[in-house]
């Protein structure tokens, strides 16, 4: 999305540019509201706050590698809380999305879950609990999967695990607008 | 009262109690809900983290399917509802984006003018649309000697709030005292319950999960009461799991609000889904079944 903001360059425009409202990180004050706020934030490599700072002086790499994006849930305080209306979770899901576009989220399984559930969306129209899990656990975390085990027959037994996916009537539909919305996203 | 609605893949099965809950309280309440022909899934927070404009443009088919004669949209799931609400203020606040996301859904035979629809929690159409006496009309089994805590979550309350106070939200506390019941005001109910973390970093999602679980305890609720069916699979499906991980034992019942709401408007717990919670709620059950009715 085109931005036009006086002084914005490199690193801070392409972020700036990659979110609705993103030319608000200029604003930032350092102040910490945001990383007081997140509930990971202790477990973060850098604060939001921090990585703004990173942004603007162009530190692409250690950004893009670092986890802070990954602990981020989308629960909004931060960008609740923020007193210069910046949209940090959104900038969060910039940084997912540039992140794993180049291959850099090598430090977590966000981005195999992510994938998983969007192609099993593109498949059927509806999400599919059952095959996330399995293709999800098999392909990352085998192990972790075994665990799994009572959780989803408790899950099952009570009639909360389906076995087969739904499948929406005009899946075509769908499927030509997500078709439609990548090449839209591919060319700009 | 009519409203187009937007059930949401989870409520169709994983959290069914909210589904059927949800619909026997507005069949008693008189709203019309119409459910949305041939919706798809909303992409929760994983298209987002992906690709924005096709995570809209999911969403905004959605919007774009509602009938014309009706302009307001209800989804008791958080996620949903945010993601529904976001990318309508989205193609109102950016038009770029929005011309983008209409070009996408023409590929459809679709179109959507933001503004158009209204999306709503339920919660909220419970608050704003019948309001108190409405609903204190409809009680014949106060939750009196229950004690309850509201949990709210974060995707309904924040970022787009509907009115209520994002830090401290209070709609669904004045909700559970005009239906009688002890509400529990304790500091976390609308905190994190860690979302999709379980399944990718379970030592941080267990410690958000054990704050809620402890809090609750603390303050000596009967149940913890969800308006998202995150939230209620997060602490009750992993509460063993949290149980084990922490060597602690809470068994705390997670249960969704309009269970508890249909329980005073004197439907069947059958009738609501009671049961299909791993935690059992039967305790709970019992200590209402001893209250004097009307107390």
């Amino acid at each position: 999305m085109a931005t036009a903001v006086a002084g914005v360059k490199g690193f801070l425009k392409e972020v700036v540019d990659a979110t609705p409202g993103g030319e608000r990180i200029v604003h930032c004050l350092q102040c910490g509201s945001c990383g007081g706020s997140c509930p990971n934030g202790p477990d973060m490599d850098y604060t939001p706050r921090a990585i703004f700072a990173m942004i603007s002086a162009g530190e692409r790499e250690k950004v893009l590698r670092s986890n802070t994006m990954w602990c981020c849930v989308s629960c909004y305080f931060c960008t609740s809380r923020c007193p210069q209306e910046i949209p940090i979770t959104d900038i969060m899901y910039s940084l997912k999305r540039i992140s794993i576009a180049e291959g850099k989220a090598t430090n977590t399984d966000a981005p195999a879950l992510a994938r998983t559930f969007t192609d099993l969306l593109d498949k059927y129209g509806r999400s599919f609990e059952l095959g996330l899990a399995s293709r999800y656990y098999l392909l990352n975390k085998p192990f972790a999967m075994l665990k799994m085990g009572p959780m989803g027959l408790s899950m099952f037994t009570r009639g909360r695990m389906a076995l087969l996916p739904t499948k929406i009537k005009r899946v075509d539909q769908l499927q030509a607008i997500i078709k439609k919305a990548r090449e839209l996203g591919d060319a700009s | 009262m009519k409203y187009a609605y937007y059930p949401g893949c989870s409520l169709e099965c994983n959290s069914a109690a909210y589904d059927v809950s949800v619909r026997a309280v507005a069949d008693l309440l008189g709203i019309k809900l119409i459910e949305l022909d041939d919706w798809n899934c909303c992409g929760a927070t994983e298209y987002f983290s992906q690709d924005e404009l096709t995570a809209c443009s999911v969403i905004a088919r959605n919007l774009a399917l509602v009938d014309p004669q009706l302009d307001q949209l209800v989804a008791p799931c958080a996620a949903c509802y945010l993601n529904l609400k976001k990318t309508d203020k989205l193609m109102a606040d950016h038009k770029e984006m929005g011309g983008k996301i209409n070009e996408a859904l023409a590929a459809g035979g679709l179109n959507y003018q933001p503004g158009r629809v209204q999306v709503r929690h339920f919660l909220d159409v419970i608050f704003e649309d019948l309001g108190e006496t409405a609903v204190r009309d409809k009680v014949v089994r106060p939750l009196s000697g229950l004690r309850i805590a509201p949990y709210y979550g974060c995707q309904v309350v924040r970022p787009i709030t509907s009115g209520d106070n994002p830090e401290y939200p209070t709609r669904m506390d004045e909700l559970f005292t005009w239906l009688g019941a002890e509400v529990v005001d304790y500091p976390v109910k609308a905190h994190c319950c860690g979302g999709h973390m379980t399944q990718i970093s379970e030592g941080q999602a267990f410690e958000l999960i054990r704050r809620l679980l402890q809090s609750a305890v603390e303050y000596k609720a009967d149940t913890i009461l969800c308006m998202c069916p995150m939230c209620q699979l997060n602490l009750d499906a992993y509460q063993r799991s949290v149980n084990g991980h922490f060597n602690l034992n809470f068994q705390m019942p997670i249960l969704f609000f309009t269970q508890l709401v249909g329980l005073a408007f004197g439907i069947e717990p059958k009738k609501l889904g009671f049961g299909k919670e791993i935690v059992s709620s039967k305790g709970m059950l019992e200590k209402l079944a001893k209250q004097p009715a009307g107390a």
